[in-house]
This record gives structure tokens, C-alpha cells and sequence, in this order.
């Protein structure tokens, strides 16, 4: 497996189009951190106007309200830069005539299938570590770090510093089981496609039809709204929310709503296991051509 | 003529009683001021409790700075602190300065076991942000145990003040300040908190209940000077 695994990830990294996802979050960080270091005291101070009668003193804008802030973008736009490769991990092959040959290896289908599945994960997991090293520390670098102040439609959450940190790692922890939810839904896909453009637009797809499905306030999509993987990616923005007293003073080192967080979880790795153990599936009954 | 003899003397009774109230009061508040006249400025170290229905914050250690006549700065250690405008800031001295105000006798009434004197002070001048301000104070040693205040920008607040070891000088250990908070509501779209499970339970349940704001005094220092700068910084 071992030895599957470095071959496939030989293959992702030698092909441009990985590094694409890499280059296009590196430009939109550096943007959104540049345009917050010229102008960003501006966007907090009209945020602050609708604190009304309340006086906010410190460094608002700091490292880890950036982070934040970039985390809030991105993560509805990276799950279409990892479904590039994702997408890819099959039919790719399949267009270019090289499946055939990869699954007469002495190996079982499922194997060369989970391995070329770990290699997307080692992709996400890249990808991933390079979007936190981005907005996370280079933020810290650039804006300092101080206690982060969350202004939420309904509600302010105001962290300390030193309890802030263990949160992004957390919250980077889950973004990595959401990403790889996206990932092994293309990869799905791309069991059933001989090229890949097909498998890439469709898991885009889903993506943006499911997001715009649960942002909607419309009654009668509700009740699907609990099965979209969508719903469950957003949850790790519940780790920066604190349990309050009875006098609604915060909690340091505690999460609002950590059950939903398990939820969420395991909705996600519900997914990955059906879609991988449907992928196998297709793989293993597909009459292999090309 | 018996009449309006007796009409007269009655009248003149009443303001002169009135006259004699307000004269008890007046000097009530002087001696109260002259205890806080005696702090030209403090530094002084607390733990700030902000309970707001629509805030979520830890108690914080903070640092406030005093300077005669109305410089106050309350600074969260390093951190950040979300603090109710204008009223915690208000002076006691500069809020019972009679030069402005005109003192009024309301009787007497108990606030935390302790008898005071209840006074309202009424601004004279047409243009202040104080409509109206009612102060309890004790007779026996000129200390302030609640202020209510009604200002025209900020709506109603009050502090109730406890006193320990610096109530020579008018200072208080604990202050309890409450007010009327508006709600708070933030568009989705500017906040970028799109998913639908956004409301915090507790703020609910607590939604009915006043904002207060509690700090707990551990320290002052007391006339040993303040830089200006203090009070400049953001």
C-alpha cells in the first residue's frame, strides 16, 4: 500500500494543475491581508457602529480576527480547489488511457482505489497546512495577536488570547475532515467518467447547489438541510463559540455546542465512508476499457 | 386681614422648610464632595464582569485611571474590553457638583441594609446630557451608595457602590453599574455567518435582563500622579 501510495502521490505532485490550488489561495490570502492591513480599521469600525451605546477598547484587529475573518472565505472556496484533483484521481487516468495498465499490478482494485483515495487526503492535508500557514501565522506575524472579537449576527464573542489558538486547531482539524468529504465525492464521480471535466463541474456543482440550498431561510428546505454536507461543514465556527454562567460570563476552554460538533463529524465521515465504499464498489464491478 | 395673615404664615413656613431642606442637602452633598475632592487622581487595578444578553465575554483584569476634574480610562490588560459608553466613566465629583445642579430633598430609603438620605440633583444648565440624578447617600460618613442617572444620549443607569478599606477618600470597592443595552442584530451578510444555527441559547433566557457591568477593586493608588498620556491613547 505503501508503495501505491508513493506512486500516486509521484503522480499528483508532478502535474501543474496541483500546485494551481496552492497558487490561487496564496493570492486571495496575501489580498485579503493586504487590503485589512490598509484599510481593515475601517471595516472595524463599521462593524462597531452597530454595537450602539458600547465603547470597544484594544486591538480589535488582530492576527487572529484576520484568520478568521480569511477562514470565513476560503472555506467555501477551497472544496472546489481540492475537487481540481479529486476529480481527477480516476477519470484522469481514464483519459489518458492508464487505468487499465495501473489496475493490473499485482494489487486488488481496492487497494490501488484506497490508495489513490490517501493520496487525495495527503493533498487536502497539504493544501490545508499551507492555507493555515497562511492566514493563521502569517497573520499573526503581520497583525499581532490579542483576544479575538467575534461579531456574530446575533451575538458578540469575546475569546482571550491564550485561549484562542487550541481553537484554530481544532477548527483546522475539522476542516480537513470536511475537505476530504468534498474530495471523496469527486472521487466518486470520477469512477463513472472517462474524462474529467465531467466529474470536476459536477462535484462543483453539488457543492454550490447544496450552499445556496442551506443558506436559504425557505421553510420547505429545512428538512433536507440536516443531510446536505454543506450544513456540516460551516460547524467549525461552533469552536469559536464559549459556553456562559448564569451571568452570562463567559467560559474560558469551553465550546457552545460541542455535541453538534460530533454530529456534524460524523455526518461528514458518514460520507466518506459510503462514498469510498461505493467507489470500490463501481471499481470492482467496472469493466475497465481504457 | 386674620386671613391673609395666616395665609402668609403658613406659606412662609413651607418655604422656609423647603429652604431649610434643600439648604440639608446642599451641604450634605458639599460634605460628600470634600471627600472626594481629597483624590486628585488614582490608579487603580480590578476585575471588570460584563453581563450583556448579547455578549459573550470572560472577567477581565483591568486598569482604571482617574484624573481630576473628568479623566477616566478604564484599559483591559493587553486585552480587548467592551464597556457601556459615557456611564462608567461618570465622576462622582463632577455628578454632585452643585455649582451645576440644584439639589432637591426626597427623603430617606435603605440601600443594602444601610439608611441614606435620597437626593435628587436637577442640572441647571439646559444644555447637559443629565436630565436627572438621584443619589443615596449615608449622613454619617458622606458616602454615595447608589446613583441613578438619566441622560438624554445613553438612557438610564445606575451604580450601587460597596465600601471597604478605601472609603476615606469616596472610593469604592465593588461598583455595579446597570443600563438599559438595546438589542443587537448584525446583517448575515456582514458578518459572514450564513448558517442558520447562530443563536446563542443563552440569550434568551437572559434577554429580559439589563446589561450590568461589575468591577471588583482590588487596589487604588492613590494621588501619587498620572500621566495625560494615559488618557490620550486608544
Amino acid at each position: 500500500m505503501w508503495q501505491l501510495l508513493q506512486i500516486e502521490l509521484y503522480k499528483i505532485f508532478r502535474r501543474p494543475r496541483t500546485y494551481i490550488a496552492f497558487g490561487a489561495t496564496a493570492v486571495l490570502i496575501t489580498l485579503l491581508q493586504f487590503g485589512l492591513k490598509v484599510d481593515g480599521q475601517e471595516y472595524a469600525d463599521f462593524m462597531l457602529q452597530s454595537l450602539g451605546n458600547f465603547d470597544v477598547q484594544g486591538k480589535l484587529l488582530n492576527g487572529y480576527m484576520v484568520c478568521y475573518l480569511v477562514l470565513q472565505l476560503m472555506l467555501v472556496h477551497v472544496p472546489l480547489l481540492v475537487t481540481l484533483i479529486s476529480a481527477d484521481m480516476l477519470s484522469g487516468e481514464a483519459n489518458i488511457g492508464t487505468l487499465r495498465l495501473a489496475l493490473s499490478k499485482p494489487y486488488s482494485r481496492a487497494s490501488v482505489v484506497l490508495a489513490k483515495f490517501f493520496a487525495t487526503c495527503v493533498y487536502t492535508l497539504l493544501l490545508l497546512i499551507w492555507v493555515a500557514v497562511l492566514a493563521l501565522f502569517v497573520s499573526m506575524l503581520v497583525f499581532g495577536t490579542n483576544d479575538l472579537f467575534l461579531m456574530k449576527s446575533e451575538y458578540i464573542v469575546l475569546i482571550k488570547e491564550n485561549d484562542v489558538f487550541w481553537r484554530y486547531c481544532c477548527a483546522f482539524g475539522f476542516a480537513f475532515v470536511s475537505l476530504v468529504t468534498v474530495a471523496s465525492i469527486g472521487f466518486f464521480l470520477s469512477a463513472f467518467a472517462e474524462n474529467s471535466i465531467g466529474p470536476i463541474v459536477t462535484t462543483m456543482s453539488i457543492i454550490i447547489l447544496f450552499t445556496v440550498l442551506g443558506t436559504l431561510n425557505i421553510p420547505m428546505f429545512d428538512a433536507i438541510n440536516p443531510y446536505l454536507f454543506t450544513s456540516h461543514m460551516v460547524i467549525w465556527k461552533e469552536f469559536f463559540d464559549e459556553k456562559v454562567t448564569a451571568n452570562n460570563e463567559a467560559i474560558a476552554g469551553t465550546i457552545q455546542d460541542l455535541p453538534a460538533i460530533f454530529h456534524s463529524l460524523l455526518v461528514l465521515l458518514a460520507y466518506i465512508v459510503v462514498m469510498i465504499g461505493a467507489t470500490i464498489f463501481v471499481m470492482n464491478k467496472k469493466d475497465i476499457l481504457s | 386681614m386674620k386671613y391673609k395673615l395666616k395665609l402668609f404664615i403658613i406659606l412662609f413656613t413651607v418655604h422656609c422648610s423647603l429652604f431649610t431642606h434643600a439648604q440639608d442637602v446642599t451641604a450634605l452633598i458639599n460634605k460628600a464632595k470634600e471627600k472626594l475632592d481629597r483624590v486628585n487622581d488614582y490608579i487603580a487595578a480590578g476585575v471588570l464582569t460584563i453581563d450583556v444578553a448579547f455578549i459573550k465575554a470572560p472577567t477581565s483584569k483591568v486598569t482604571v485611571y482617574y484624573k481630576k476634574p473628568d479623566h477616566f480610562k478604564m484599559v483591559n490588560n493587553g486585552g480587548i474590553s467592551i464597556l457601556p459608553k459615557g456611564g462608567i466613566s461618570i465622576n462622582m465629583g463632577a455628578l454632585i457638583n452643585t455649582d451645576n445642579f440644584t439639589a432637591l430633598d426626597a427623603g430617606e430609603a435603605v440601600v443594602n441594609n444601610i439608611k441614606t438620605k435620597v437626593v435628587k440633583l436637577l442640572p441647571n444648565d439646559q444644555n447637559s446630557n443629565v436630565v436627572l440624578s438621584t443619589l443615596y447617600i449615608d449622613e454619617s460618613n458622606f458616602l454615595i451608595y447608589k446613583a441613578v442617572t438619566t441622560t438624554l444620549e445613553n438612557g438610564t443607569y445606575e451604580l450601587d457602590m460597596t465600601y471597604g478599606k478605601y472609603a476615606d477618600y469616596g472610593l469604592p470597592d465593588k461598583v455595579n453599574f446597570s443600563f438599559n443595552a438595546k438589542d443587537y442584530k448584525l446583517p448575515k451578510g456582514l458578518t459572514l455567518d450564513f448558517d442558520e444555527n447562530t443563536k446563542s441559547p443563552a440569550t434568551d433566557s437572559l434577554k429580559e435582563k439589563k446589561g450590568k457591568v461589575e468591577i471588583n477593586y482590588s487596589s487604588y493608588t492613590i494621588n501619587k500622579g498620572v500621566d495625560d498620556a494615559v488618557f490620550k491613547t486608544n
